[in-house]
């Protein structure tokens, strides 16, 4: 098993940081009333495990006997859908965006379902099951919709617990029928404390200081990133004290590689190889979005101070059209094409002035 | 759930049993269930529509009905007291029948189960169990809540249901955008249109409520509620109940403050939005500050910055405002609101802000990456207010 996983705190009480929101958590797992909550927050900020970790406050420790099933879903078309779902006697997770469009129906079924079921076992400490809905962002208006009227029909049996990274795509009604938790990306200084805490518990020795720094620079608050990169280096270099540089993943070094390409050379032939790349990277399933961001960032550190803001630019209007539109590379490639011709004409010194007639 | 509706028989002792054991004990019940209003008098701020809707309780007239207006503006309230001052609690299940987003409303269900409802001839009155004299008028009422989530076919199956049984079955139709109704639709139905609540009319509501759960709040506190939930009722009286859990939580409790109401209604800090403000070139001295017990450690976390300059300082705040998870969409409005009301900047200036403002949102909405269209905004808010 990883680290991250291994790792876990698995109680309000063992979680390291954010020390007044566990305490929040905690005194609300213990009233009788606990509301439906909305969490979000960044990436790697740790949602998952302060979900679970109240969990466990609510109902003890038996929310950790998960069982994992395949669930099929039929759809008013006689479409057959698969879902996984992970469960306990408590509560059951689901991540309803893996079924696109179609997730209303999943919705509908689940917390019909789990609504009109009891509590099968008696000295539970809750009447009501948890729903946790995963990558609630994703939900479809239709599916949103679905979720108004039930979560305050079924408050009796249900409550439901949203994680998101953001909460801009989501209806008012629901964000008004939910406790908002806003769960903040770690500080250097907790991240720190969670590292050492992960190398002992590892029996990896101490961390020294500037392999920390640097570790926790580059995973920008992201907790699980960091602990990846700590355990990956560990194995590289089991003294750490050579201090080897960080390990990125293959991804990463790769994006970063297409950026330098950009900046060597502008020319149509250079475009076609920059292509190769990314068909590469969306073949392994690395998210456009993540690519655009990844290599966007590394040109902007390389190009003059004029140029960086029309280059964020245009990567911000090309991941919108990506999204909205049906072929990611399309877009990639135009953003690309984009940078490169701004990059030439600042060096050519024309100035052609407004650029979105080009376009 | 909706299966009760179409029994001919009264509800059965065992049945109402079953009923009650569904309702939440009072004190776990959310607050905007238990504060619904019980009769249309009850709904506050809405007067002209209630002044004619009193009309329609005694009378035996009332038309189809659209009722459509932003979201916690007492629409589904509305409609609701109004059946059960119609009718009173016997004969309510065998007159109304309520259909939600949740529930399957695709064209088939219209074909049959709301076909089939409207028409029924009106079952005769029942006795009042509650020694009460209600008008009970010769017609059912179905109510399509939530309707501008109803496909247009499925709209379009309703028309002539509408019409073939007028006369035993009034429809009333409730909504956010009265421009997802179809024309035919609509165009059957006297519009009423409900309006977000005025801030005297809620305060007034939400003291009430405050007072009779023993809540103790100010003034402010109350000031907080309604300028985090603009106008939506439910939305505030959500954050209330919230806030109150929350404080009952500690041993003592600990008092509510403004402060607490902004972070669970998920507002960034105005220290937070002010500085962010600041670094895009926004001269904020000359604005007053909200509410002073704001916390402020969000804003001292983000060190880094001090030896950054240009794009590079916009860049970094805006990793520290995306690390701290706050909601892009919030940060704008926040933005936009500091921009809008600015003292000093030109009218061109706020112009082109406006210009992005928009932009961002279109974007967001379509799901774009937050970070970016931060930056975005960041950027070209930033280029309009130093040119
Ligand atoms: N005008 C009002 N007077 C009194 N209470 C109100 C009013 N509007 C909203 N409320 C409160 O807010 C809650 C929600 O109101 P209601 O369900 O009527 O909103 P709605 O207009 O149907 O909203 P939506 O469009 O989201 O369905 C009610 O239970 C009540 O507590
Ligand atoms: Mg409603």
């Amino acid at each position: 098993m990883l680290w991250v996983d291994d790792y876990r705190p698995k109680t309000l009480d063992e979680l390291h940081y954010h020390v007044h929101l566990s305490q929040r958590l905690k005194s609300l797992a213990a009233s009788g009333d606990f509301p439906h909550m909305l969490f979000y927050g960044p990436s790697g900020a740790g949602k998952k495990t302060r979900i679970a970790a109240t969990l466990n406050e609510l109902f003890g420790s038996g929310v950790e006997k998960l069982k994992i099933d395949q669930r099929v879903f039929l759809t008013p078309s006689r479409k057959k859908l698969d879902v996984n779902v992970v469960q306990s006697n408590y509560h059951i997770e689901l991540t309803p965006s893996e079924v696109g469009n179609y997730d209303r129906v999943v919705i509908q079924e689940i917390l019909k379902e789990i609504a009109q079921t009891q509590q099968v076992d008696v000295s539970a400490r809750h009447r009501f099951k948890v729903v946790i809905i995963n990558e609630a962002d994703s939900l479809s208006r239709d599916a949103q919709a679905a979720l108004r009227r039930t979560m305050e029909k079924y408050m009796t049996n249900l409550r439901i617990i949203l994680c998101v990274n953001s909460t801009s795509r989501l209806i008012a009604p629901i964000k008004s029928r939910c406790l908002l938790i806003r769960v903040a990306a770690p500080s250097q200084g907790d991240m720190l404390t969670v590292l050492n805490h992960v190398a002992k518990r590892a029996g990896a020795g101490s961390l020294p200081e500037d392999v920390a720094d640097e570790i926790i620079t580059d995973a920008n608050g992201n907790m699980r990133k960091a602990i990846l990169v700590f355990e990956a280096m560990k194995m590289q270099s089991p003294d750490l004290s050579s201090s080897p540089p960080i390990a990125k993943p293959d991804w990463e070094t790769y994006c970063y590689k297409v950026a330098d390409m950009i900046i060597q050379e502008q020319t149509p032939q250079r475009v076609m190889e920059v292509r190769a790349k990314l068909y590469e990277l969306l073949s392994h399933c690395i998210p456009a979005t993540i690519v655009l961001k990844t290599i966007a960032d590394r040109v902007v550190q390389k190009v003059d101070e004029s140029l960086k803001a029309d280059i964020m630019h245009w990567a911000a209007i090309y991941e919108n059209r990506m999204r909205l539109g049906n072929k990611k590379i399309y877009h990639l490639e135009a953003w690309v094409v984009k940078v490169m011709s701004l990059y030439k004409q600042f060096f050519l010194g024309i100035e052609l002035g407004d650029f979105d007639d080009l376009i | 759930m909706a299966a009760n509706f179409f029994q001919a028989r009264a509800p059965t002792k065992k049945k109402q049993a079953k009923d009650k054991e569904s309702v939440p004990s009072p004190s776990l019940q959310p607050w905007v269930e238990k504060y619904r209003p019980e009769t249309i008098d009850d709904v506050s701020s809405q007067g002209h529509i209630v002044s004619v809707l009193q009309k329609t309780l005694t009378s035996t007239n009332l038309p189809h009905m659209l009722f459509y207006g932003p979201p916690g503006s007492g629409k589904t309230s509305t409609i609701l007291a109004l059946s059960r001052q119609l009718f009173g609690p016997d004969n309510f299940r065998a007159r109304v029948l309520e259909l939600n987003a949740s529930d399957e409303r695709g064209i088939s269900i219209v074909r049959e189960k709301i076909k089939n409802f409207a028409r029924q001839t009106p079952r005769a009155e029942a006795i009042a169990s509650d020694g009460k004299k209600y008008p009970c008028p010769p017609y059912k009422i179905i109510i399509l809540d939530e309707a501008d989530s109803m496909t247009q076919d499925a709209q379009g199956a309703l028309r002539r249901i509408m019409e073939n049984y007028a006369r035993i079955t009034r429809f009333c139709l409730v909504c956010n955008y009265v421009t997802r109704i179809i024309e035919p639709l609509a165009s059957r139905c006297s519009k009423f249109r409900f309006k977000p609540l005025d801030s005297s009319s809620a305060r007034d509501r939400l003291e009430h409520i405050a007072a009779a759960e023993q809540v103790p709040v100010n003034r402010a506190v109350i000031s907080a509620l309604i300028s985090t939930s603009s106008g939506d009722l439910r939305r505030a009286i959500t954050y209330l109940q919230s806030a109150a859990r929350l404080s009952s939580a500690t041993e003592p409790p600990t008092p509510i403050l403004p402060g607490d109401i902004q972070e669970i209604a998920g507002v960034v800090p105005d220290a937070v939005v002010r500085k962010f403000a600041q670094t895009l070139g926004v001269d904020v001295s000359l604005i007053a500050s909200g509410d002073g017990d704001v916390e402020m450690d969000d804003v001292t976390s983000s060190t880094t910055t001090t030896a950054l300059r240009g794009f590079d300082l916009i860049r970094e705040t805006v990793r520290s405002l995306v690390r701290e998870g706050y909601s892009a969409s919030r940060i704008l409005i926040q933005l936009h609101d500091i921009i809008v009301e600015h003292p000093t900047l030109t009218g061109r200036q706020k112009s082109g802000c406006a210009l992005i403002m928009a932009e961002a949102d279109k974007a967001l909405c379509d799901g774009a990456d937050e970070e970016l269209w931060i930056l975005e905004v960041a950027l070209r808010v930033h280029k309009a207010v130093t040119s």
